[in-house]
């Protein structure tokens, strides 16, 4: 896919997010529209995963730790053919599977996430499997900046090196802002590339909505054969839509009818 | 005036083992399972630096490929091993019952039962097992907290066979799954073998019309102890149950038990809340239950230290104990 193509694909992800959280009444908002070129790059150019190979053992896994920010994936699953898009009209109402967070009730997610530093450890071990059994496949996982100070990443993180497990990547989504306010303010988590590299990983960074530059950089693992990957992606809470940029109330904000057409007209200039 | 210390322990004889071929369950888990993995290059047991108290040294020795030290980390034990097993592996993720189901409990309830990741959770050393280190190393809570829990199920084994039967069924169980075994040598209940052992039912060690003892792991011994004694003194006929799998619960075989006996006891090495015990008070009050019936189990007090058995015998866990309390119930 060009990068043009992928660029459309994003706007039109970003507009299909707003259109089922608006729809819903409920969503978080600000973290789909920051990690949602990272699933566009993922799902389109990077991931062997599709609806007809999604039984199949030597898949590739994409695992959400951020479960929170799962209309990102959702629709993202969608355009993949996993199921109708129209599905998602049906997004946290009663008896619907399409709920808040990643289920595997939905074709195409492979873990149930939600609650934060889940992902890794998760990760880890179907990674490890992969090793295990000679097999080729690739696990990826996305964390949010936020979840970081979660301990069980860290414990995941040191299993990873001791294991060399150098099929994995995790991404993290570091807009750098969570519910209550700054990383910094709540739990200052940096130097996260330090943190990691001490930690035994290979680490790149990358500008999180620059599709050349995520191609580029998953095409490059591993970074460091016998290391775990980490991508830390910079990128902006609410990319896309102006007022909703870098500001914390749109963590959870669900757009009124007025902001919707707004943000609308932004994503289609 | 309630007994004191010494005299609650003079009350009950400690557990007098006359097998001289037993062992610990949790050494014959660890045997059966090096066993079973010599033949499925699937099972793989992950550790979180228990494999010493695990009994996993000659397995990690023998085999080194299907072994995951994890470290003291059991929150990332549980998370690696619901990986492992969605890639297709048959993860026995062993740790002691007290922290595995504590600390990891997190990791039990959404990577394990809510994603049906089938992992075989061992808990090792369980209930006091650790009994002189203290509640720290006390599991008196894993049924509780994992009663509560959707998608999985509980399984506390008796004896050497249970283990060992229990074992084998856990590698074709292809869902989440607790086995908790102790430490100390346990009997066969019986030679029995028409007797068998598959989840969710319950066995019946011996029959009797006038009380149903309902116990679990390694109570159902001194229960057996005690029927032997009610009958020997007292001319009282008890059934003795394992109800080895605390989920799902045999229903069938305790509606059973209240139609035909006048009383039943339940015991168990947990605390009183929440366990076996409350398991079948729920069952047998909805519907429509009118005899007597006891709980006996750890009460909810700070616990007492000691070794396992001067624990059991602190609580009056053993043949007196028992006999005691069933002697009292049909009594009044």
């Amino acid at each position: 896919m060009t990068d043009q193509e992928l660029i459309a694909k994003s706007i039109r992800y970003r507009k299909n997010i707003l259109k089922y959280i608006v729809g819903a009444k409920a969503g978080h908002t600000g973290g789909s529209l920051s990690c949602i070129d990272i699933l566009n790059v993922l799902y389109n150019e990077v991931l062997n995963v599709s609806p007809e190979n999604f039984t199949s053992p030597d898949r590739d896994r994409y695992i959400q730790s951020k479960g929170h920010c799962v209309e990102a994936l959702f629709v993202t699953l969608a355009d993949q053919g996993f199921f109708p898009e129209s599905d998602l009209e049906t997004l946290c109402k009663y008896q619907s599977h399409y709920i808040g967070h990643p289920t595997k009730k939905v074709h195409g997610v492979e873990q149930n996430t939600g609650a934060l530093g889940h992902g890794l450890p998760i990760a880890v071990g179907t990674a490890l499997a992969a090793k295990m059994d000679d097999k080729d496949f690739k696990v990826y996982t996305l964390l949010g900046d936020g979840e970081l100070p979660e301990g069980s990443n860290w414990e995941a993180a040191l299993t990873a090196a001791h294991y060399k497990l150098d099929n994995l990547c995790a991404i993290i989504d570091n807009n750098k802002l969570q519910i209550t306010g700054t990383n910094a303010e709540v739990c200052n988590t940096e130097p996260i590339k330090g943190k990691f590299e001490n930690f035994g990983w290979a680490v790149r960074e990358v500008d999180g909505h620059d599709v050349k530059a995520l191609k580029e950089v998953f095409a490059a693992m591993p970074f460091e054969p016998g290391k775990p990957n980490l991508v830390i992606a910079h990128t902006i809470k609410g990319k896309g839509v102006s007022f909703m940029e870098n500001s914390v109330k749109w963590h959870h904000g669900v757009p009124n009818a007025e902001q919707y057409e707004a943000a609308l007209a932004e994503l289609e200039n | 005036m309630k007994p004191s210390l010494l005299q609650k322990k003079q009350m009950g004889a400690p557990i007098i083992n006359s097998d001289p071929n037993s062992q610990p369950n949790q050494d014959v888990f660890s045997a059966t399972l090096l066993e079973l993995a010599q033949a499925d290059r699937d099972i793989v047991a992950v550790t979180s630096d228990s494999r010493g108290s695990g009994k996993l040294v000659v397995f990690g020795q023998t085999l080194p490929k299907q072994i995951v030290e994890i470290g003291i980390a059991e929150q990332n034990l549980v998370g690696v091993a619901a990986g492992l097993a969605s890639a297709g592996k048959k993860a026995f993720a062993v740790s002691p019952a007290c922290f595995l189901t504590a600390r990891a409990l997190e990791q039990i309830k959404n990577d394990v039962a809510y994603s049906d990741n089938p992992v075989r959770l061992i808990g090792i050393s369980a209930g006091v097992s650790y009994g002189a280190l203290g509640t720290t190393h006390h599991s008196l809570h894993d049924y509780a907290v994992l009663r509560a829990i959707n998608n999985i199920t509980i399984v506390a084994p008796a004896d050497n066979f249970e283990t060992r039967e229990a074992v084998k069924l856990a590698v074709k169980h292809n869902k989440p799954l607790y086995l908790r075994f102790g430490k100390k040598p346990m009997p066969l209940l019986t030679e029995d073998s028409s007797i068998g052992f598959e989840f969710g039912k319950g066995r019946v060690i011996k029959q009797g019309n006038d009380v149903a003892i309902i116990a679990n792991g390694e109570t159902v011994y001194p229960a057996l102890q005690a029927a032997e004694k009610l009958e020997q003194e007292s001319g009282i006929r008890a059934t003795v149950v394992s109800m080895h799998t605390i989920k799902p619960l045999d229903t069938e075989l305790i509606l059973a038990l209240a139609e035909k006996t006048q009383a039943i006891i339940t015991v168990e090495e947990h605390m009183v809340n929440g366990g076996l015990g409350e398991a079948c008070a729920s069952l047998l009050l909805q519907n429509g239950y009118n005899k007597p019936f006891k709980i006996m189990g750890i009460p909810d007090e700070y616990t007492v230290t000691g070794s396992q058995v001067e624990i059991f015998n602190h609580y009056g866990l053993n043949a007196d104990g028992i006999a005691a309390a069933v002697n009292g119930m049909l009594v009044s």
